[in-house]
């Protein structure tokens, strides 16, 4: 299920290309930072929107992040996969970014979600299939990425890391700075949290009243 | 192996990724095999794994890739020229630090002090030159001065000594180095030579007046500093 882009960035080929890049950037040829970044720039979008949901915010996140690339990528060790690296500053930006957001709105008090007890399925409707066309249509879209926002931030983005962007559980936790096991207790719940959202949707009227629109949450 | 529900649930993404024990992923297919509810949250949780790993559930703005290209390219362009920066910002530096010295120089500070007085030295006394002192007055002047008063107490020292000693100039034989006012030398030096009194001047006026005012019975030097000023400017010469 990787995605295109993921693997092409993927293969040794691609890699040693990558390397050659950034050593020759490093160098002094700045505009192959260009060619460097530019598989990456939809997954950079992707992450940062998944984090501050809101697409000027996701762009500026973005463009600070390439640039904070930029200038300290000499500081890139060549151990870490350089789209790791690129994730780790978009995601410490879009947090960043976020952390602002929030201070300027007030937040409920029992905003915390607590990660004790297991998560119980709350609905068992059957979604076997999922018609492929149903992400051509433009409310399908809206009602995913609404219930993504709806999930508490410490799910958003352990599911933003490892479902949109495909990146190992190790790797999300070292992003997040969080351990394993909790990225795999998150992970589970976040996406469980999902279906129960939208599994109800997809059997039948997608335009119907969805739960989470009312800002009910479930759990 | 067997396994319930609520352990399916707590399985289920471990499932999903693949990683899970051979014995207990078996089990599980044992249990979804006969359990609706539990193939229900497994097949969902498959679908929405699908859905948002899926490229087109993110429209990309338009523009997005040019508008992120420009940002960059500014920082890019920025970092080529960074040692013409530099030089360009060393270069404004040392202008503002030369304007800085030139503005504060006298020759262009002296017309914007507030009062003649306080005008720069029109001229300085040379330290060592030598001048001629004696004990009816404290003001030094040049041998031969016509207005030196009890002669036979003369005695030569240097400008230096003889301020050192609390004698002032004389202020005719040594006008041009003590000039009342700046107003006056201006009308004394109408090429505009000097131009330039100074507080040493205006302190030595100071002085010069308490001497005089300490001599009063010497009919010359009784005179006011405001005498001296209008016979200076009627272009006298004294002596």
């Amino acid at each position: 299920m990787e995605s295109a882009q993921a693997t092409s960035t993927d293969s040794p080929a691609a890699r040693l290309r990558e390397e050659i890049l950034i050593r020759r950037v490093r160098n002094g040829e700045r505009e192959l930072f260009y060619e460097l970044i530019r598989p990456y720039e939809r997954r950079i979008y992707a992450a940062a929107f998944g984090i501050v949901h809101n697409p000027a915010d996701a762009e500026d996140v973005a463009q600070e992040a390439v640039l904070k690339a930029f200038k300290n990528l000499r500081q890139f060790r060549a151990e870490a996969r350089f789209s790791t690296w690129l994730l780790q500053i978009t995601v410490n930006e879009a947090r960043m970014r976020r952390r602002k957001q929030q201070a300027s709105r007030i937040e409920p008090m029992d905003v915390q979600e607590t990660e004790e007890g297991n998560y119980t399925p709350r609905d068992f409707a059957d979604w076997r299939e999922i018609p492929s066309e149903t992400l051509e249509r433009k409310e399908v879209r809206e009602a995913l990425t609404q219930a993504l926002s709806s999930l508490n931030e410490i799910y958003r983005d352990v599911f933003v890391l490892r479902d949109v962007e495909h990146l190992s559980i190790e790797e999300t936790a070292k992003i997040l700075g969080i351990s394993i096991a909790n990225v795999k207790t998150r992970l589970l719940r976040a996406r469980l949290m999902l279906r129960d959202l939208l599994a109800p949707g997809l059997d039948g009227n997608w335009s119907s009243k969805l739960r989470f629109v009312k800002g009910n949450k479930l759990w | 192996m067997v396994v319930n529900c609520e352990e399916v649930w707590q399985e289920v993404s471990n499932y999903l990724d693949g990683e899970i024990d051979s014995r207990l992923g078996a089990a599980v297919e044992e249990h979804l095999r006969g359990c609706k509810h539990c193939t229900a949250v497994i097949d969902g949780t498959r679908n929405v794994l699908e859905l948002y790993g899926d490229q087109r559930l993110l429209e990309i703005p338009l523009g997005y890739s040019q508008r992120l290209h420009h940002h960059l390219g500014a920082a890019i362009a920025g970092k080529r020229g960074t040692a013409f920066g530099w030089m360009v910002a060393f270069a404004a530096a040392a202008a503002l630090m030369i304007g800085f010295e030139v503005g504060n120089s006298s020759a262009f500070s002296q017309p914007h002090l507030r009062s003649a007085h306080a005008q720069p030295p029109a001229r300085a006394i040379p330290a060592n030159l030598i001048v001629v002192v004696t004990d009816r007055a404290k003001i030094f002047h040049l041998p031969g001065c016509g207005v030196i008063h009890n002669k036979s107490t003369e005695r030569m020292l240097t400008v230096a000594e003889a301020e050192r000693e609390g004698y002032v100039p004389c202020v005719r034989c040594l006008r041009k180095y003590v000039n009342l006012t700046g107003r006056i030398l201006r009308e004394d030096n109408k090429g505009g030579a000097l131009r330039r009194a100074s507080h040493l001047a205006a302190f030595n006026l100071g002085r010069a007046e308490q001497s005089l005012k300490s001599v009063d019975h010497i009919p010359l030097l009784s005179a006011r500093a405001t005498d001296f000023q209008e016979r200076n400017t009627d272009n006298r010469h004294y002596p």
